[in-house]
């Protein structure tokens, strides 16, 4: 079961937009924090009491990030030419850009968290 | 044509013939300003930008000069305004950004192993809109009338014209004009890099400095709209009265703060990655092996581009936002320090792991470094709220990011400038004058910039013209201004070297022994770009390919003749660069002049509120530039040409696999994103005020609604007639077309109906100045969509635009999909937001 889903993740296909997923999620998180705090404050005059919402989007954003990284990780590790894996086939692109997604879904995992962490601390609009 | 075919010194002969025939430069004395080949362009473009640099430089020296002792009265308080605006604005806007699009003209299609760039004529009316508007602002301080609002021009002081006069019209509206052409030079670049690599050049082989370039254009797109919208708001308010930044009509100043460092955050690292961009590429050649971490490299390009959009309000921290709000910036300008940290990490590793040459290129790669780091770390200082507080606005700012950009920017161009000259000139620099250039710039700019630290720390602000000798900062600011001098004696000595240049003897050919393909460039220029274009299969082709310089030489890979007499490059695929089609280039010509001297009228003029001729010079652009349209999208002579090694390719591609279609697709994403800076207006007052929208204000929602029915008829219409050309429907295709020409023009109608109706007076509140900018902004490219429909009708009745050649349906349609996003944000805001609201 685990193997075939291995197999099946080695064929999904890797490009530009797979690439740049994980910070597009760090971004669209970014934006919803800034939004829902500024919006919040301005019209509200209030911090959110029950930020349930906040939280939602950032459990959201960290598993669809982590599923990113997962998927690069197994891309990444397709057996193919031999190393250091910087050749002209196909195998070794797609490591390639697998694995700078990994790397990518590592940064944006770390943005999200630094975004999240203020507002474990601030709770008014001052 | 076969392997062998090229044994034939006869046949090389004559392709080099025909190569050397198509690519012939202009060389009248006038008509040789025509040329649009990249290595004429992008040498014009560097020594411009080089240029504005010194002139930059020499009003920093009037500053320091001025600075020097306390009370000094060498220039009065209103030229000193003008000197550090215009000084920050120049660096900016006319050496660091125009730097980088100059050299990447230069070497882009060299390391891509391209003929050209996809619109050489593109590159050239980039330069020549850069010249002008580069003129135009800086001539103004002869004039006692430049800028003198500092360079982010912060209102209400610079939106009243009773306190800023003409010079604040001359930065907007003459920078306006230039990100225009940066906007031009990401097209070109993303094209570029996307589908003009040589056959066999995947991603995970592209040269850094290509990453880089991609990455860097793509922030252009997403950085610069914003300014252009917050431009397009500022003019409105000064020229005609519209209060946006006015808190007394309801407007409010902080918009354009953000509308600025939207821009201008992430601009500090569109001049910083591609100097960067210079080390990956110097720093293996000096190693002499690969660069270390080349996904790790990528990561930090990319991660940089993305936390840099997440950096703006740190500029803001002053400003009385909620802390909360700070605290989310202030998070991602930490976050940014990783990716900056792990490309430096890279390049250490290599130079560690690598067999060090310690070439002049290198030294001054290597002390930028130090520079930087300096830089960065006080940026992490600044990035911390409460120290941000004590530290705005004083002369600690200042060090920190001189620190920055000299570190992050000059010094790598010199690094740069070093390492690349012998690939533009065919001879080397002096070591001996680089050197001591060197060290000058790195003890000037420490004891120009270092002091500043303790100066702003003690409480000197910025951008004061004198201080009082009580304050105790006459010894530091000493220091600093002979520092300023060390540095400027230091440039002078590079300039002299660049002057002895042509005194020199010619180099060997890759006199670096570099590994990279844009050292195949010969000592003796040769117009043609490269000799034939190679099948890459690793990183460092000349390094690990063998006898790849002499099969590039002899023809022995692709493209290897002109056989039609033609400019050609060949097209590939985006993540495996497999060819795709041969495209033929522009060559020189007086349209891109022409449309620069058009477009440029058009924002002078307004400058000195001459508004007939602004809209004279504007119609004869756009004639210009339909005249320029024309000549694109040819249907060739033949469908396909081989390209050598059995492999034919087509003349003729259309849609998505089309430089053409990647242009208009990218040209417009830019489009969509200065919209969405306008739109991010309107709600932002909604933010801010209670009664925004005011409550029965109007516009009702007929008339917006009826617009926007009629603009997505017109979409309709265009996406049935790209269906119908297809299966060769023409004459039904040219009603259609017509028909949506009709649409388009009816729903500028009906846009301005609805605001004109509600009788919204733009000059007497912001709700009014704000509705009529969207439904002005969104008529406009309505007429624009009228204006291309009647352009493909013209294209098929004149036979350019057939069923198997549709490639202007096809950008037409494309057109159409961004014309319906902005329209239906645009008129459902305008119509129904009221009543939500």
């Amino acid at each position: 079961m685990i193997t075939r889903l291995v197999d099946r993740i080695q064929t999904l296909r890797a490009t530009l937009w797979t690439l740049i997923a994980p910070p597009l999620v760090w971004a669209a998180h970014f934006l919803l924090s800034y939004l829902w705090a500024s919006v919040l404050c301005a019209k509200r005059g209030a911090f959110a009491t029950e930020p349930a919402l906040f939280w939602g989007c950032t459990v959201l954003a960290l598993v669809v990030i982590v599923g990113c990284g997962v998927i690069a990780h197994i891309q990444s590790r397709v057996p193919g030419d031999n190393p250091p894996h910087e050749q002209g086939t196909k195998v070794d692109r797609l490591r390639f850009l697998a694995y700078s997604t990994l790397l990518l879904a590592g940064l944006s995992f770390i943005g999200v968290i630094f975004t999240a962490v203020p507002v474990l601390f601030l709770t008014d609009c001052r | 044509m076969s392997l062998h075919a090229q044994d034939d010194p006869a046949l090389r002969e004559a392709q080099e013939a025909r190569l050397r025939a198509a690519w012939q430069r202009p060389t009248g004395w006038l008509t040789r300003w025509t040329d649009t080949n990249n290595n004429r362009v992008g040498v014009w473009y560097v020594l411009t930008a080089f240029a504005f640099m010194l002139f930059a430089g020499v009003l920093a020296l009037i500053m320091r000069t001025q600075l020097a002792v306390p009370d000094n009265d060498l220039v009065g308080a209103s030229t000193f305004n003008q000197l550090f605006t215009l000084h920050g604005s120049a660096m900016m806007f006319l050496f660091a950004v125009p730097m980088f699009e100059a050299v990447s003209i230069v070497l882009l299609p060299q390391l891509l192993g391209a003929r050209d760039l996809p619109f050489p004529r593109l590159s050239a009316f980039g330069y020549w809109s850069f010249l002008i508007g580069g003129v135009f602002v800086l001539g103004s301080i002869f004039f006692d009338a430049a800028p003198d609002g500092g360079w982010f021009m912060y209102p209400p002081l610079t939106t009243r014209t009773d306190l800023s006069g003409l010079g604040a019209d001359i930065w907007m509206l003459g920078l306006s004009f230039i990100e225009v052409s940066s906007v031009a030079a990401a097209v070109e670049l993303i094209v570029g890099v996307l589908k003009c690599r040589p056959p066999g050049m995947r991603l995970n082989l592209m040269p850094l400095y290509a990453w880089y370039i991609l990455v860097v254009a793509v922030m252009i797109l997403f950085a610069f709209p914003p300014l252009i919208a917050g431009d397009i708001l500022f003019e409105m308010e000064r020229l005609l009265g519209w209060p946006f930044f006015d808190a007394a009509k309801g407007g409010d100043p902080l918009l354009w703060q953000h509308l600025f460092w939207i821009f201008g955050h992430p601009e500090v690292y569109i001049i910083f990655l591609p100097s960067i961009a210079l080390f990956a590429m110097l720093i293996p050649t000096f190693s002499q092996r690969h660069l270390l971490g080349y996904p790790y490299i990528v990561l930090a390009a990319v991660g940089t581009a993305f936390l840099s959009f997440g950096l703006w309000v740190h500029h803001m921290f002053a400003t009385g936002l909620p802390k909360i709000s700070l605290a989310f910036f202030s998070a991602a300008s930490q976050a940014v320090v990783i990716p900056t940290g792990i490309q430096i990490f890279a390049f250490i590793a290599t130079l560690a792991a690598g067999r060090v040459i310690f070439s002049t290129p290198l030294l001054y790669a290597t002390g930028s470094l130090a520079i930087f780091v300096i830089g960065g770390l006080t940026g992490v200082m600044v990035a911390v709220v409460p120290f941000d507080w004590q530290a705005h606005d004083t002369y600690f700012v200042v060090a920190h990011l001189h620190y920055v950009l000299i570190g992050g920017t000059l010094m790598p161009l010199f690094a740069g400038l070093y390492y690349y000259w012998p690939l533009v000139t065919g001879k080397k620099l002096s070591d001996r004058l680089g050197r001591t250039a060197f060290w000058l710039l790195m003890a000037g700019a420490n004891l120009t910039f270092f002091p500043m630290h303790l100066s702003g720390l003690m409480g000197m602000p910025r951008r004061v013209f004198t201080y009082p000798e009580e304050l105790g900062l006459a010894g530091l600011n000493l220091a600093s201004t002979a520092g300023a001098y060390l540095f400027a004696v230091g440039v002078l000595v590079i300039v002299i070297d660049l002057a002895l240049s042509p005194t020199r003897a010619k180099v060997k050919r890759n006199p670096w022994n570099a590994g990279t393909l844009e050292w195949l460039a010969l000592p003796e220029d040769e117009d043609w770009g490269i000799r034939s274009v190679p099948l890459i299969e690793t990183r460092y082709p000349i390094w690990d390919q063998p006898n790849f310089v002499r099969k590039v030489d002899e023809g022995r890979f692709f493209l290897p003749d002109a056989e039609e007499g033609r400019r050609e490059t060949i097209v590939t695929s985006v993540l495996d660069a497999r060819p795709v089609a041969v495209i033929r280039l522009g060559t020189p010509s007086w349209l891109p002049i022409l449309a620069a001297i058009t477009v440029g009228g058009v924002f002078i003029l307004t400058t000195y509120h001459l508004y007939w001729a602004a809209l004279g010079s504007g119609i004869l652009a756009l004639g210009v530039i339909l005249r320029w349209l024309w000549t694109t999208a040819e249907i060739p002579e033949k469908p396909c040409k081989p390209i050598g090694h059995g492999l034919e390719l087509p003349l003729y591609v259309a849609g998505p696999a089309a430089p053409g279609w990647w242009a208009v697709f990218i040209t417009m994403l830019a489009d969509a994103t200065a919209f969405s800076g306008l739109l991010f207006g309107y709600y932002f007052f909604w933010t801010v005020h209670s009664d925004f929208p005011p409550p029965s204000a109007g516009p009702a929602p007929t008339w917006p609604i009826a617009a926007l029915a009629l603009t997505a008829a017109s979409w309709g219409a265009t996406i049935i007639a790209r269906e119908v050309h297809r299966r060769g429907r023409v004459g039904l295709t040219r009603v259609l077309l017509a028909l949506g020409a009709a649409l388009s023009l009816a729903s500028i109608a009906a846009g301005l109906a609805g605001p004109w109706q509600a009788q919204l007076d733009p000059a007497t509140n912001t709700y009014a100045a704000i509705v009529w900018t969207l439904a002005i902004w969104t008529v406009v490219h309505s007429a624009v969509a009228a204006i291309a429909q009647l352009y493909g009708l013209a294209r098929s009745l004149a036979g350019r635009t057939t069923p198997s050649h549709d490639a202007d349906v096809r950008n037409i349609t494309l057109y159409q999909h961004f014309m319906l996003f902005t329209a239906v944000l645009t008129w459902l805001t305008l119509g129904l937001f009221p009543e939500v609201a």
